[in-house]
């Protein structure tokens, strides 16, 4: 009884927050027809959209792990001045909105950024890299960095040493000790943070709105025909899809053993 | 004893295991995770971006941004706060019934409350609009931002608390004053906080940093009268001078990155006093 009192406020909060106005969206596309729900596989533009958002943010999360776990060996496992210093500088951009690191990438390969200057210097041409494809996957991976590395920095503190030493001193290889000693402790935490920056880019909004990319990922689609065409039905069925993969996502990776590491922190 | 070992076999390790591609793996993020930070403040307290330091320093973009911007600085620490507070209240209570439930309904509730994190903060905004959009009052209120806010952090305090909860340790503390006659208040107040009380506090510093640095959802939430920090920001890298921006973005860092440290030196002196009683 006090139970069920103790979670009735949490209750009631969450079901007319989101629960409730959840269930609406859901049912929102059926008014224009059931088609509307597979809107983003019938229509070429949407599909792309989706396709594009997908093998980005797939790139990203390899990209960021192959990169952030390096990091991680190599900071969890020794001990230096500024160490610590060293991890939350690299940590800090968690607490950055989106919207900043997409105006990092803006200030370091916009038009009137040093990249442009140099590439002009050199090669008598300013080239720009922030508003296309490439500006979005370095914001991404800028973004899904500080994340991987502490968690790969976290498991790395805990591997044991001896392990190591012992394949070593038995003539292992440094290809074979990344595969047999350091993947095996590696890849729970790999499975579930690459499980979250992937989600975490797919939905990804601040950052490619302050981009303004040509390259066009799903949130952007989904804004422009809320805000620009006002076509409630279609920014319904298509932030359902998106919804319905990122969660998935998560799932499969929970499902599959993926070592709990705290959710979009 | 074990950390002696661990510098043992650290230094140890030195000696034999140093790993040149792992070192310049490391110096390159480093160097992509500073850069654009450094880049940032010089711009926005140089006269012009494109001819940086050189151009001379000012202090003019800070006072600009101030005065366009200064408001979106206290609604943010503010509605931040709030959401706290509100989160702490509701949250709490609701992590110790569902570390103390073994219904079926409480996994699928705690399943259910996870949903708001996984599914992108664009459709739960899209959602709440589609509700309340009609609610005149609410919708131009910061209440409404505070609503998606609340629902999208709640996930984090109730994940925190009912993991620190469901120590086996706490339950029979909370049995051994149950029979000394104490009330259910008595119990969760005196005994069942306090020993979570790191907990709570890492749980409200997360709920803190996600707010005050939430965009996906607050950008459609807002209105021209309800902006945020992040709102302002987005407003003004897509509409002001690249300077401008930049001294925003740094006055970001100077008002937010203190508040969050010193929340984490209180996390820090909390887990010392609390944390080390129940081992």
């Amino acid at each position: 009884m006090i139970l069920a009192v103790c979670a009735v406020p949490a209750a009631v909060v969450f079901a007319a927050f989101w629960l409730l106005p959840m269930v609406r969206l859901v049912l929102l596309p059926a008014s224009k027809g059931w088609t509307t729900y597979f809107a983003v596989l019938t229509e070429p533009r949407y599909l792309q959209s989706l396709w594009q958002t997908t093998l980005l943010s797939a790139v990203v999360t390899l990209v960021s792990l192959a990169v952030a776990a390096a990091v991680g060996l190599y900071l969890g496992r020794r001990q230096f001045a500024g160490r610590r210093l060293l991890l939350s500088v690299l940590t800090l951009p968690l607490s950055f909105p989106g919207v900043i690191v997409g105006f990092f990438v803006i200030l370091m390969g916009g038009r009137q950024g040093p990249f442009a200057s140099l590439t002009e210097a050199v090669f008598s041409e300013r080239i720009t890299f922030a508003y296309g494809v490439t500006g979005l996957f370095l914001a991404y991976v800028y973004f899904s960095l500080p994340r991987a590395i502490a968690s790969f920095t976290a498991v790395a503190e805990r591997m044991e040493p001896e392990l190591e030493e012992a394949a070593r001193s038995l003539g292992a290889q440094r290809w074979h000790i990344a595969r047999d000693v350091w993947w095996p402790a590696l890849q729970p935490t790999a499975l579930a943070v690459g499980a979250i920056v992937f989600a975490t880019a797919m939905g990804a909004f601040g950052t490619a709105f302050t981009l303004a990319s040509r390259f066009e990922v799903l949130p952007i689609t989904i804004y422009n025909e809320f805000t620009n065409y006002a076509n409630f039905a279609l920014a319904a069925s298509l932030s359902i899809t998106l919804g319905l993969v990122t969660w998935a996502v998560l799932f499969v990776a929970r499902r599959f053993g993926a070592a709990s590491v705290g959710v979009g922190a | 004893m074990k950390r002696a070992l661990k510098r043992c076999s650290a230094t140890h390790q030195q000696g034999r295991l140093d790993a040149p591609v792992l070192l310049s793996v490391t110096l390159l993020v480093t160097l992509f995770t500073v850069l654009p930070m450094l880049l940032s403040i010089t711009a926005g307290l140089s006269n012009n971006f494109t001819r940086g330091v050189a151009s001379g320093l000012t202090t003019r973009w800070i006072v600009e941004v101030w005065s366009l911007y200064g408001s979106t600085v206290w609604s943010s620490v503010l509605l931040a706060l709030s959401c706290m507070v509100l989160v702490l209240c509701i949250g709490v209570p609701c992590a110790w019934a569902l570390a103390r439930s073994e219904s079926r309904a409480a996994r699928v509730f705690e399943d259910l409350l996870t949903l708001p994190v996984a599914v992108p903060g664009l459709a739960s905004a899209l959602a709440l609009i589609l509700a309340y959009g009609e609610l005149r009052g609410f919708r131009q209120s910061f209440l409404f931002i505070l609503a998606g806010h609340v629902v999208f952090t709640l996930p984090f305090m109730v994940r925190t608390a009912s993991a620190a909860f469901a120590r086996p340790d706490l339950q029979s503390l909370d049995e051994a004053a149950r029979s000394l006659g104490a009330s259910f208040l008595q119990r969760f107040f005196g005994v069942l906080v306090p020993a979570v009380a790191p907990s709570i506090v890492a749980g409200s510093l997360m709920v803190f940093t996600l707010s005050v640095g939430e965009f996906n959802l607050t950008w459609m939430l807002h209105t021209p009268l309800t902006r945020t920090l992040p709102v302002g920001l987005a407003d003004s890298y897509a509409s002001m001078r690249i300077e401008i921006g930049s001294a925003y973005t740094l006055v970001f860092f100077t008002v937010i990155l203190p508040i969050l440290w010193a929340m984490q030196a209180v996390a820090r002196w909390t887990e010392k006093a609390y944390g080390s009683k129940l081992g």
